[in-house]
């Protein structure tokens, strides 16, 4: 299997990006590691007719401390993520995604522009109320992470437009959890869910945040289940009666291994699983 | 069928150095862990043309029409050719079953759709050009105007009055009936205290060989040679003949290395034929290379039964009678052996246990998908899972131990001629077993999983579920197999040529087609015994059609057992002949040479010996040979074995359920198996592994899937999951030997038993896990969603 | 046709400067045009890892990886592994521990191995599973090649130490 035929320029700035990309009209697509793209272009379900590839443009794969946020350059890729503890559900949920060598090529900033609502890197960018960078012809704008994802693989990074950064605030003193549950490991998530949880100084829930991956045609907050725990206790049983919620709102997509009934259940369990594990910090 | 009774051919063990039975490395290893193998795709052809195929998206249609100008008028495309130009093949596609007294419908099945397509994924164009990316934008551009039929996916449904016909010339969707059986069935059951009845659905799966299948064919000075990634050379070149009107003598096959076949390269192709006719008809080389989604939608699928199973018993769990009715869904067009598979079901239904009647009832039926034919185990999977787990059941419902109801019933007394008219040659059921309970410490785990389970907070629901099985395989006697018995036209006996050369090294032609076996290891482990030599000294050449003698190939587990049979016997007439020689130099009688420590030698005065190379030139240099014996040492056998053989063990799956998702794991795996003496254990163990994890990935994950329209849903490795090492276990294996009187090496194949014998462990462990929430019942595959459904339903 | 793209890559350690179609994956670079043909196409959606390859030092898929990504890049290929003559204590694990049958996955299988040992020198049962989790082999049953990482990675262990006590002395 192969691509269709297409142009390709990989520019030295960005700016000579952004202006080869709107040279080349509404078909050209800026390339990352390609692990989004590539696939769909190979079973010719894409067939951009330019690919702009950002691999020479300088400064877009680093990770940087600055305030409260972690700063990552979009071309940061998921293996240089995986596991680090200090960047909390990010680390956590970059280790699961597919494999070894998809991590060593898949980056964040693709993965986050793709907008795969069984990703998981764009339901943990949700739930820590991350936000992306973007440069167009217009200048540059932040996209929040609410904002980003508007429906099945479409985001609101606009045509002509490249994601450079993405901003996730470092959220110290939150515990994290991010349950990931696929048939295989090296599969999408059938479902997915991310647990943020502030613990107060008398143990019970300062804050909370929940997203899903997978229930729907974008990531989704479980924000039912965020209303119920906020401000209450974090025992099991306030844990597991707010995970009762996790699925008001969804409208997951049923496939041959997960009916949308079985994904709701799950949706629970998992909530329940995740926020268990990040109520223990 | 009646195959003849076990023929003891003992013959005592030849002499040699004891190669035999040793964990040898492998001989094949250091081409593949360089990356030096040659597979076909690496082959390279100058002036070769590539080919791309048009395949259809309908799963039923009339082809109205087809235009190809503007494929053809792209730039670097030699030729675009359709199932209209191919007017000059000589026959279709030949399928080698035909029963003595049973109607099977063969529809002609062609390279490419003529008229019209009956399921997706046909060819129905080729576009040929020397630029592998360019005949693939070509070949998109192939417009095909299709009048799409009414479809048909589910057998069932297929066989009801009104449901679409596919071969409106049969007037039926029904491709046959087919029954064997022996003993008393009705009187069993009109007589039996209890009758278990279950419908056992075995899925539909697909071989999965991660090489892609390929082919790449040369036409030169009227001699065709196609190499092809096939595990049947011998066999392709004859049907190639046959198709294609040319002579067999002008016809080379070659399997290069073969990256896995598993049954799905068992068979000969429409893109093989293709390959050669396009080269005939261009001039050119032509070379052809699935990608995965060719490979998942028209190579052969297997499995895909419905199974209607009663068990006739006496109250205390004696087993009386087991009558089966297979519902085999063939897909639309038969390949070379299709519709036969179903019927291995029959031969081993029974399983390792002393019923006294014993029918299977087989009913093909096509459908609009591709079609099922032999996949690893081809036919007695389906039997060791339906047996197996339904011999669980009927424990539950005696209320009977089950491995006690299975030790109530195992045969003891072999050879044993089985009602149905098969002669289990060989067997220690109960050795099998005692092993495996052993290694796995039933009560050590019953505790356990008592104590998992009761925990109040986070109860965990682990359980164990075994398999004692026998299969039958080394296809196989002629006799029994052939045009007046089976029905299958071709003889099963296998070859080999044992070439000493002049320098002394050896040469052995296997007719077998090994693909990752480890054959050429194992062989020259056999012939170096013999001959009183290293297996280093040994080359085996195996899948060429223009070396060594007329073959078999490799599939059903026969590769040892019969063709390594035929190594030993070509290998011991080289032997006596060498003897001959040996003592008519040393002045003894040739009774009184011996093979050991790598020399030829008088018994008793060691001293006097003659090395292999020593005889091989008297051979070649023919100036004091004895009397009447011609020069040479270069020996054929042709080996026909009178029975099948008969492998078996036990195995226990330990699994552990997420009760809450549905998610299974499997926590261990003990295998006990027994395929006779063990030539090279490395080897046993490595089949054992991977067979093992074949039927592990048909019960958690593989499913082949159309939707109601013939789509296929699970058409690449995203959605068709094969397990990774993420998934399954290490295996705890152990092994019994139980000599098989049915030839002199006494071996069983190994090939297929575990992914025959493993399926039901685990259905059977994840029912023991979920007892005590009151499921009782699961089919294949244990999907964590269908688990959690089962749980909710138990609820209710 | 799209223009033709020149690049320059190294593969196991040669330079080749050559011009390519864009859409060229590196996997066919690799084959067809270099004859590096012990990298291995299965399924090309990215699922089997036999075109596993490492570029700049890294595991990656080579049939989702164009040429021209490769650019300036340092290719390693099985038949580059060792750099040199012998085999790497991979090769001759999985040659030991009987960890492969038919051979086709081998080569990615190895080099996904390599990238593994490199991140984890002491890998568990359980992280060498999770860490070929993209290489599928359907012969093997992965029993042995679990084994045979292990063993490799023991080996590369007792070289490293020795190399180290060398230093020392």
């Amino acid at each position: 299997m192969i691509p269709s035929a297409f142009d390709y320029a990989a520019p030295d700035s960005l700016d000579v990006a952004l202006q080869t990309l709107a040279d080349g009209g509404e078909e050209a697509k800026p390339l990352a590691g390609g692990h989004s793209l590539l696939p769909l272009m190979k079973l010719r379900l894409a067939a951009p007719t330019l690919l702009v590839d950002l691999r020479r443009v300088p400064g877009l794969r680093s990770v940087e401390r600055e305030d409260g946020s972690w700063r990552i350059g979009a071309l940061t890729r998921h293996a240089d993520l995986q596991g680090r503890r200090e960047l909390g559900a990010v680390g956590e949920a970059t280790a699961l995604i597919a494999d070894q060598q998809v991590r060593n090529r898949g980056t964040i900033g693709g993965s986050l522009a793709h907008g795969d609502p069984a990703s998981d890197l764009p339901t943990v960018l949700l739930a820590m109320e991350g936000a992306v960078t973007v440069r167009g012809g217009a200048g540059t704008r932040e996209i929040t992470a609410a904002d980003l994802f508007q429906d099945y693989l479409t985001t609101a990074v606009a045509p002509g437009e490249i994601l450079t950064e993405v901003r996730v605030p470092a959220l110290e003193g939150w515990g994290h959890a991010y349950e990931k549950f696929s048939r295989r490991a090296e599969d999408w998530a059938m479902v997915g869910v991310c647990a943020l949880v502030q613990r107060g100084e008398d143990g019970s829930c300062a804050d909370v945040r929940v997203a899903l991956t997978n229930m729907g045609s974008t990531p989704l907050r479980a924000l039912a289940v965020e209303e119920s725990l906020r401000g209450g206790p974090l025992d099991d049983g306030a844990i597991a009666a707010a995970a009762e919620q996790a699925d008001e709102g969804t409208d997951p997509p049923g496939d041959l291994n997960a009916s949308p009934q079985y994904k709701r259940h799950l949706a629970r369990v998992l909530t329940r699983r995740a926020l268990r594990r990040a109520a223990e910090g | 069928m009646g195959a003849a009774g076990a023929e003891t051919a003992e013959r005592g063990l030849p002499g040699g150095n004891g190669y035999v039975g040793r964990a040898l490395k492998r001989k094949e290893d250091p081409r593949l862990i360089t990356g030096r193998a040659t597979y076909v795709d690496d082959l390279v052809l100058p002036g070769t043309l590539y080919a791309a195929i048009v395949r259809s998206p309908e799963a039923h249609a009339r082809i109205a029409s087809i235009d190809v100008s503007a494929a053809a008028a792209r730039e670097g495309i030699e030729a675009v050719f359709t199932g209209e130009d191919m007017d000059d093949l000589a026959a279709p596609c030949p399928m080698v079953w035909v029963p003595p007294g049973v109607e099977v419908h063969v529809p002609d099945h062609w390279p490419l759709a003529r008229g019209k397509v009956g399921y997706v994924g046909q060819a129905v164009a080729v576009v040929l050009g020397s630029d592998k990316y360019a005949v693939v934008d070509a070949a998109e551009e192939v417009l095909v105007d299709y009048e799409p039929l009414p479809v048909v996916v589910d057998p069932e449904a297929a066989l009801r009055d009104g449901a679409p016909i596919i071969h409106e010339q049969f007037g039926t969707n029904q491709v046959f009936e087919w029954e064997l059986a022996g003993g008393d069935v009705d009187a069993a059951f009109a007589e039996a205290d209890v009758v278990m009845e279950r419908r056992v659905v075995n899925h539909r799966t697909a071989g999965a060989a991660i090489e892609p299948r390929g082919a790449l064919a040369e036409w030169r000075e009227d001699h065709l040679t196609l190499w092809s990634s096939t595990q049947i050379p011998h066999v392709a070149r004859v049907i190639l003949s046959i198709e294609l009107g040319i002579p067999e003598e002008r016809i080379r096959v070659v399997a290069p290395e073969v990256g896995g076949g598993f049954g799905s390269k068992l068979q000969v192709y429409g893109e093989e034929t293709l390959t050669a006719w396009c080269a005939r008809k261009t001039g050119r080389p032509v070379k052809w290379t699935a990608t995965r989604s060719d490979d998942m939608l028209t190579t052969h699928h297997g499995r895909d039964q419905i199974d209607y199973v009663r068990i006739a018993a006496t109250r205390e769990g004696e087993l009386k009678a087991i009558d089966v009715r297979v519902i085999q869904d063939c897909g639309s067009y038969h390949l070379i052996e299709g519709p036969v598979i179903p019927t291995f079901t029959s031969c081993v239904v029974s399983g390792v246990y002393d019923f006294d009647a014993v029918r299977t009832t087989i009913v093909g039926v096509f459908t609009n998908k591709v079609t099922t034919d032999a996949i690893r185990g081809a036919g007695r999977p389906e039997a060791t899972h339906l047996i197996e787990v339904c011999i669980d059941q009927l424990a539950d419902e005696l209320g009977i131990d089950r491995l006690e109801l299975r030790r109530r019933n195992f045969i003891r007394d072999f050879p044993n001629e089985r009602p149905h008219g098969f002669v289990y040659d060989s067997g220690d059921y109960d050795g099998t077993l005692d092993k495996c309970l052993e290694l796995l410490d039933l009560d050590g785990f019953r505790r356990e999983q008592e104590q998992l389970r009761s925990d109040p907070d986070r109860p965990v629901y682990r359980g164990v579920g075994f398999s004692t099985y026998v299969e039958i395989c080394g296809l196989g006697p002629s006799r029994a197999l052939g045009p007046d018995g089976w029905g299958m036209q071709g003889g099963y006996f296998e070859s080999a040529q044992v070439r000493v050369l002049p320098t002394g090294g050896v040469m052995v032609y296997t007719g077998t087609s090994p693909h990752g076996q480890g054959l050429e290891t194992s062989m020259a482990q056999i012939v170096a015994d013999r001959l009183g030599l290293a297996p280093d000294a040994v080359e085996v050449i195996h899948g060429d059609t223009n070396t060594g003698p007329f073959g078999k190939d490799t599939y059903g587990s026969r590769s040892l057992s019969v063709g390594g049979e035929a190594v030993a016997r070509a290998a011991e007439k080289v032997q006596d002949k060498a003897k001959r020689i040996v003592a008519h130099k040393l002045e003894a009688a040739p009774e009184d040479i011996e093979v050991a420590e790598g020399v030829f030698r008088v018994k008793g005065s060691p001293e006097q010996s003659m090395t292999l190379a020593e005889v091989a030139t008297e051979a070649y240099i023919p100036a004091d040979l004895p009397e009447g014996l011609e020069a040479g040492l270069d020996e054929i056998s042709f080996y026909d074995p009178d029975n099948f053989v008969w492998p078996f063990g036990a195995h226990a799956c330990v699994v552990e359920v997420d009760a809450e998702t549905g998610r299974v794991e499997i926590v261990r795996w003990i295998a006990v198996d027994d395929c006779g003496p063990a030539i090279n254990p490395k080897l046993i163990d490595g089949q054992v592994h991977g067979g093992a994890v074949h039927a592990i990935g048909q019960a958690l994950y593989e499913r082949i899937h159309y939707d109601e329209a013939g789509q296929l849903v699970t058409g690449t490795f995203v959605d068709y999951g094969l397990p990774t090492a993420a998934e399954v276990p290490s295996f705890e294996t152990a092994r019994t030997e139980t000599r098989s009187p049915t030839n002199t090496l006494g071996v069983k194949g190994v090939g297929e038993a575990a992914t025959i014998a493993a399926s039901p462990a685990i259905v059977n462990a994840v029912i023991d896990a979920l007892r005590p929430l009151g499921v009782r019942y699961i089919d294949m595959p244990l999907t964590s969603e269908r688990v959690w459904n089962a749980i909710q339903e138990a609820k209710r | 046709m799209s223009t033709r793209v020149p690049i320059r890559l190294s593969v196991n350690g040669r330079a080749h400067e050559l011009e390519v179609e864009p859409r060229l994956l590196l996997v066919h670079l690799l084959r067809d045009q270099l004859g590096l043909t012990g990298t291995h196409v299965g399924c090309d959606t990215s699922n089997c890892g036999a075109c596993t390859v490492h570029l700049d030092g890294e595991a990656v898929k080579s049939c989702t990886v164009l040429a021209v990504q490769a650019d300036a890049a340092e290719v390693t290929t099985i038949e580059g592994l060792t750099g040199g003559d012998g085999l790497h204590p991979l090769q001759a694990a999985f040659w030991e521990d009987h960890a492969l049958q038919c051979g086709y996955c081998t080569p990615g299988m190895i080099m996904a191995a390599a990238d593994l040992l490199a991140r984890n020198p002491d890998p568990s049962e359980e992280e060498i599973r999770h860490g070929l989790e993209g290489n599928l082999c359907r012969c093997t049953g992965y029993h042995n090649i679990v084994r045979a990482v292990r063993d490799a990675a023991a080996e590369l262990r007792a070289r490293e130490a020795g190399a180290r006590t060398t230093e020392v002395v």
